[in-house]
């Protein structure tokens, strides 16, 4: 566990305030940012969201969840018909350009919005679906995200097939890298604190947590919500940064792409979950120059990185080198 | 039937059917307030099905348990707990990945006042509640003398330890009545001694009445008060461990089986 966290998740305000401050300065300060790298940290911060929420459901609550994606679809295309439709025409005498006062300031509660949908929407699948276990579920997640997918496909309003195009560019770093600390730093305080500790006994052991007294379908429904919630922030994010969305960027392929940095960064281990997210979005980057080659490579790598567990070669490595942490009986 | 007025816990006719597999017949059971009673029987006689109806893992097919006159039958085990009654398990059942200290605070989980929002934002009333489950939990663990192993992963106690874990792990759930699911499994004489006197304290200093699945006679013969002797899913005997004793069906059933072939 990475100690020098401690601090900042004793004090809230801290986290929050450093979390923020440095999507400030790299939204200000980062003019030398050439575009393609700037879109590279996008991608980076909007995984991280993505793979730190589908943690909370399967590395800390041990639920098995195949549709993250469509969660993220949900608050994808939710946000984009706000930013698209609902708010020029319910404002316009407004400017709604990507980097236009308007469109920042409504992007929050457009990207907030997108989030409740999506939890929502898990909460419609995970009410009845969280009774099951195992293998049960994963085939309900899977169902859902399929499902979402084909309505999707087939709502014309939104494009159908073909997609929406011409999403407002709203997303900066400073979004993007706010709300990625926003999240990791939501996750680590939820996980370490009485209440959180249930989602880690469910996982352990359902049957004895309910013989203390812990609704366990409430909390993998939470977990499941919440996870859902923050995949929708991400969704609006990733829209408003592509600007183009279409039912198959969110297919089961892309909740399995968030499975592996989950499982990468060690499952229950937010902050190695995150640092496998930036990992894998540099190496699909990294890997673009080989065309065909590149699914090959990739899970080449990946198989690499599950047997040599640099995560744990890395920890000792990392505690010389991180200030404040102290051995295990802290 | 010790005393009268209202059981803590009782069980009226409960049978339990899997399929055309009768668990248990027609059993019924009291328990009065701060009571130690022993559950008896060879293996397979449905100790552990009892236990599971007690506790709402499974619901009977016939029959109700009420707990202070109020049913009971077939509530979710979380309700089941959150009413009063704690348990352990036979095969341990610790969260393998907590520490020692996070173990024993899963059980007030369900007590817990703050909202998720408190949680994330780290309140006041979020922290003056961490600190007072924190210091309730290491009170519990000190008594039970594991307050040394507080940091340790659950895993890696010793067996005895682990046991003792799980009943501090129930008693932290703050219950009026604890099952004890044979306790003493597995356990050498001086843990099995150590039991006893466990036992007699949490009866001394929390009031808990206790019903406890047990195998090892004289574990049983020695502490509890009354005995319900079970057989083949149905109620043999019941009484003091001396009439229990004296029992000509118990002695066919049991205790003669301990000298004779051992039945599975």
């Amino acid at each position: 566990m990475f100690h020098s966290s401690k601090a900042l998740i004793r004090n809230p305000r801290l986290a929050l305030a450093v979390g923020i401050g440095i999507a400030v300065l790299l939204q200000l300060g980062g003019g030398w940012i050439d575009p393609y790298t700037t879109q590279v940290v996008l991608f980076a911060a909007i995984n991280v969201i993505l793979a730190v929420s589908l943690n909370l459901v399967m590395g800390e609550t041990g639920q098995f969840s195949l549709c993250h994606a469509a969660f993220m679809a949900v608050g994808a295309y939710t946000s984009a018909l706000l930013t698209g439709k609902a708010l020029p025409t319910l404002l316009p005498h407004l400017s709604w350009t990507g980097s236009s006062w308007a469109s920042q300031v409504f992007f929050l509660p457009v990207l907030l919005i997108g989030g409740f949908v999506a939890a929502l929407s898990g909460f419609i699948v995970g009410g009845p679906s969280l009774r099951l276990r195992g293998d049960y579920l994963a085939m309900v997640t899977l169902g859902f995200g399929e499902i979402i997918r084909v309505l999707l496909q087939n709502a014309n309003f939104v494009g159908g097939a073909r997609g929406m195009e011409g999403i407002l560019p709203a997303t900066n770093l400073f979004w993007a890298v706010g709300f990625a600390v926003l999240t990791v730093y939501t996750m680590i305080a939820l996980v370490r604190s009485t209440y959180g500790r249930g989602f880690q006994a469910v996982r352990d052991d359902e049957i004895a947590a309910a013989a203390m007294g812990i609704d366990t379908t409430r909390v993998k429904v939470t977990a499941f919500v919440i996870g859902a919630f923050f995949a929708g922030v991400a969704g609006g994010l990733y829209a408003h940064a592509v600007e183009f969305i279409s039912p198959e960027g969110f297919n089961f392929l892309r909740s399995f792409e968030i499975i592996v940095m989950v499982i990468l960064g060690g499952l229950g281990r937010p902050v190695g979950v995150a640092i496998a997210a930036i990992l894998i979005t540099l190496l699909n980057e990294w890997l673009r120059d080989l065309s065909q080659y590149r699914m090959v490579v990739y899970a080449l790598i990946i198989i690499l990185f599950m047997i040599l567990r640099p995560a744990e070669t890395l920890r000792p490595l990392l505690s010389r080198v991180l200030p404040g942490r102290k051995s295990a009986a802290s | 039937m010790t005393s009268a007025g209202t059981p803590l816990l009782e069980a009226r006719n409960c049978s339990l059917r899997f399929g055309g597999i009768a668990a248990l017949t027609d059993v019924s059971l009291r328990i009065d307030k701060g009571e130690l009673v022993g559950l008896i029987g060879p293996n397979g006689a449905g100790k552990t099905s009892l236990f599971n109806i007690l506790t709402g893992v499974y619901r009977p097919t016939d029959g109700e348990v009420l707990l202070e006159g109020r049913p009971v039958t077939g509530l979710a085990p979380h309700r089941i707990n959150r009413l009063g009654v704690a348990r352990t398990f036979q095969n341990i059942r610790l969260f393998g990945s907590l520490d020692v200290r996070m173990n024993v605070r899963t059980s007030f989980i369900a007590r817990l006042r703050g909202g998720l929002l408190e949680v994330v934002r780290r309140g006041k009333k979020f922290r003056s509640e961490e600190r007072e489950i924190q210091e309730e939990g290491r009170r519990l663990l000190a008594y039970f003398g594991l307050e040394e192993a507080s940091i340790l992963p659950s895993r890696s106690l010793p067996y005895g330890d682990q046991r003792r874990l799980e009943i501090v792990r129930a008693l932290a759930t703050r219950p009026r009545l604890l099952l004890l699911d044979e306790p003493a499994a597995g356990m050498n004489p001086t843990e099995k001694e150590e039991l006893k006197q466990l036992i007699a304290r949490i009866r001394a200093e929390f009031g808990t009445a206790i019903l406890l699945v047990e195998h090892d006679m004289k574990v049983v013969m020695g502490i509890c008060e009354r005995l319900v002797v079970l057989d083949r899913g149905s109620l043999l005997a019941t009484g003091t461990p001396a009439e229990v004793r004296a029992d000509p069906k118990v002695i066919a059933a049991y205790l003669g089986e301990q000298h004779g072939e051992e039945e599975s």
